[in-house]
């Protein structure tokens, strides 16, 4: 029995050389199953208008790095019963009408690890995921995942933080690919607010010491801002401020993919606007 | 075969990478990666700084009151028919609990590296107490956290907390005991890295963290070796502890690895019963994962998310254990017995009666098991148990449990 594999190790790196453009990409997250695995297709689906790339959460039951908008988002995904297969299925079902928008998936090293490094980097290679971020794997405890997943040819994408000296960032970006996500604030997501003029110098250090895109997330939650990241970083990440739309929308019991994609559209346009101003 | 051979020198653990064997290692966001390094360095430089070393044994004789008593337990010896019992009395130290040994030799690391803000997370609150204590006395701000549901039911240690001028946070996330309370300790520490020092409580965490709790806890099982061979000659035929993360445990067996005689025990918490989805056996009833900084033996379902863990005794409510507890286990070293909330139970009322002394519930599951190794170590055997805590904390869940009203 052979199942279509959605492979294409150069889905990520192709989004990023829009460089006719000279914009930013806008990358925005949801958290796979939250509320429910239904909502995250139509979500994709949506996004996938708005969105350069698609960050998709994978739950976890200790979400240590995340605010209360993130770990809630954990829960209820959880609470509906998803696994990491159907993580991978939304992935593989998001690939049959789009073979373009680049997936990452974030989360956990524990579910990854249960599920074994070989078999999760090559399922999620077949069902076309792009890359993989895990939060608490750093590049120390990384080697057997990396491997594994060079194997695959997916990429693992780490995090620069503002604790990152010159050092460090040595050697984060051994065997690192794809983009380099910087965390702009030293915390939790959707706590503290992103300072753009503060996030400028450490980008341009991460994209010339890497050599790759540098993307900023964590805190960064409305248009002005995410304009502002964009005119100094290759990507703009927004999690939560999509994720407290979900959240509101699934309580008032209004339509959450309409609320969501509006508020995507607002961000897409903002860092759209934008112009990159490359050093 | 991957089991290791049976190493000779134990000295060697952690490796250089922070691993006992498969164990252990550093798995946190990268935002402490600097954070954790640092720590190590630091921890490094003041285990070989003699100076340290002075001070922190200086505030152990005068401020915690060691060394602990090791006390024949004699009429429970009787009444179990074999080998001698001995309770190393760690509940005797200033606070309650072995707890401080630890806190003392982290504030003056903590004060060392300059760090000006103290966290701490905390499961039946003895831990939190200790932590409160110390930086109490060197003048330090202290957040705790604590699970709502521990909050709830360890009332008298948060109102001790309080009374030290520590603050107490509860934490409401997931089941809110102690496995979210540390979740909770990681993001304050990652939102606050310049200034904040992270006491851990258990031997478990990122490196340095499992290493340096056992090397602070150590001080338990260095005792008991001088005051056994006192008391009777030789070394004990075996050591006990209970193990929730394992702290005091790693305490007294560390001491006793390279002493082939000398078998060691520890005793997990198994609630309802191993059959059931309410214990917190880790080691018996889990399987390796990754969680909180450290690669070890966790409670977890078919999908690797970590399971809730459930015991009587707030403190070994943790749905893992410290790595090198997961090492011991693995190549067969030390040998983890299971005991149950009844059990438990049953074993508190009994030490009380018996010996006069409020044993913590945590310190309970440990003499559950007393019966059985005492006949398995027979007549003319020694036994020492660490008698990790005082009950006076358990008596409302103790009452409780006992269908009575105080």
């Amino acid at each position: 029995m052979s199942v279509t594999s959605y492979r294409d190790a150069g889905r990520l790196q192709r989004a990023f050389q829009r460089e006719n453009d000279h914009r930013a990409l806008f990358i925005a997250y949801i958290m796979a199953g939250d509320p429910d695995l239904e909502t995250s297709f139509e979500l994709l689906k949506g996004l996938a208008e708005h969105a350069d790339v698609i960050e998709l959460g994978m739950p976890f039951s200790d979400p240590m790095a995340e605010g209360p908008t993130i770990q809630l988002a954990s829960q209820r995904s959880l609470a509906a019963g998803t696994k990491m297969r159907d993580v991978l299925g939304l992935v593989r079902r998001f690939r049959e009408t789009n073979t373009v928008t680049p997936i990452v998936l974030m989360g956990y090293l524990n579910p990854v690890l249960f599920h074994g490094y070989e078999a999760f980097a090559n399922d999620a290679a077949d069902a076309g995921a792009d890359g993989v971020i895990i939060v608490d794997c750093p590049p120390e405890e990384a080697g057997p995942l990396t491997d594994a997943l060079e194997a695959a040819q997916m990429n693992l994408i780490r995090l620069a933080t503002p604790t990152t000296d010159d050092a460090r960032l040595e050697v984060l970006v051994k065997r690192t690919s794809g983009f380099i996500y910087y965390v702009s604030v030293a915390g939790v997501t959707g706590v503290l607010e992103a300072d753009a003029d503060a996030v400028a110098g450490p980008v341009a250090r991460i994209r010339a010491a890497s050599g790759l895109p540098v993307a900023v997330g964590f805190g960064i939650k409305t248009p002005e801002r995410a304009a502002a990241v964009a005119r100094v970083a290759d990507g703009v990440v927004v999690g939560s401020a999509l994720v407290d739309e979900i959240a509101s929308a699934a309580k008032l019991n209004e339509n959450v993919t309409e609320k969501v994609l509006l508020k995507a559209s607002e961000l897409a346009k903002a860092v759209r606007s934008a112009r990159l101003e490359l050093a | 075969m991957n089991v290791p051979n049976k190493p000779n020198d134990w000295s060697a653990y952690p490796d250089a990478k922070g691993r006992f064997g498969d164990y252990g290692g550093l798995y946190v966001a990268e935002t402490l990666m600097p954070l954790v390094l640092e720590l190590d360095r630091a921890y490094t430089e003041a285990k070989n700084d003699p100076s340290f070393q002075k001070e922190l044994a200086g505030y152990l004789t005068h401020y915690v009151g060691r060394p602990s008593p090791l006390y024949f337990a004699e009429r429970l010896s009787r009444r179990l028919g074999g080998a001698k019992i001995y309770f190393k009395r760690e509940e005797l130290n200033h606070t309650g609990a072995h707890k401080i040994n630890n806190c003392m030799g982290q504030i003056l690391l903590a004060q060392r590296m300059g760090k000006t803000r103290i966290i701490a997370e905390t499961g039946a609150g003895q831990h939190g107490v200790a932590s409160a204590t110390v930086t109490a006395r060197f003048g330090l701000p202290c957040v705790v956290y604590m699970g709502a549901v521990d909050v709830a039911r360890q009332k008298p240690n948060v109102f001790r907390m309080n009374l030290l001028g520590a603050e107490v946070r509860p934490v409401t996330s997931g089941a809110a005991t102690l496995k979210d309370a540390m979740n909770e300790a990681m993001r304050d520490w990652v939102t606050n890295v310049a200034d904040t020092y992270y006491m851990i409580g258990t031997a478990a965490g990122p490196h340095p963290y499992p290493a340096m709790v056992r090397d602070f806890q150590a001080v338990i099982g260095n005792e008991t070796r001088e005051q056994i061979q006192e008391l009777e000659g030789r070394l004990p035929d075996a050591v006990v502890a209970c193990v929730g993360g394992g702290s005091n445990a790693i305490g007294m067996f560390h001491p006793f690895l390279a002493d082939e005689t000398v078998k060691i025990y520890g005793v997990e918490a198994s609630g309802h019963g191993l059959e059931t989805d309410k214990h917190a056996a880790s080691l018996t009833g889990g399987r390796p994962g990754v969680l909180h900084g450290n690669k070890t033996y966790l409670l977890q379902d078919d999908d690797g998310q970590i399971l809730d863990a459930h015991s009587i005794s707030a403190g070994l409510d943790y749905p893992g254990i410290g790595p090198e507890h997961s090492f011991l286990h693995d190549i067969g070293r030390a040998q983890y017995l299971t005991c149950t909330d009844d059990e438990a139970l049953a074993a508190f009322q009994l030490c009380a009666e018996l010996e006069g002394i409020i044993p913590a519930l945590e310190s309970a599951h440990a003499i559950a098991k007393l019966p059985q190794l005492a006949k398995e170590i027979g007549e003319g055997g020694v036994i020492v148990l660490c008698l990790s805590g005082r009950g006076d904390k358990d008596i409302f869940t103790v009452a409780d449990a006992l269908g009575r009203t105080i």
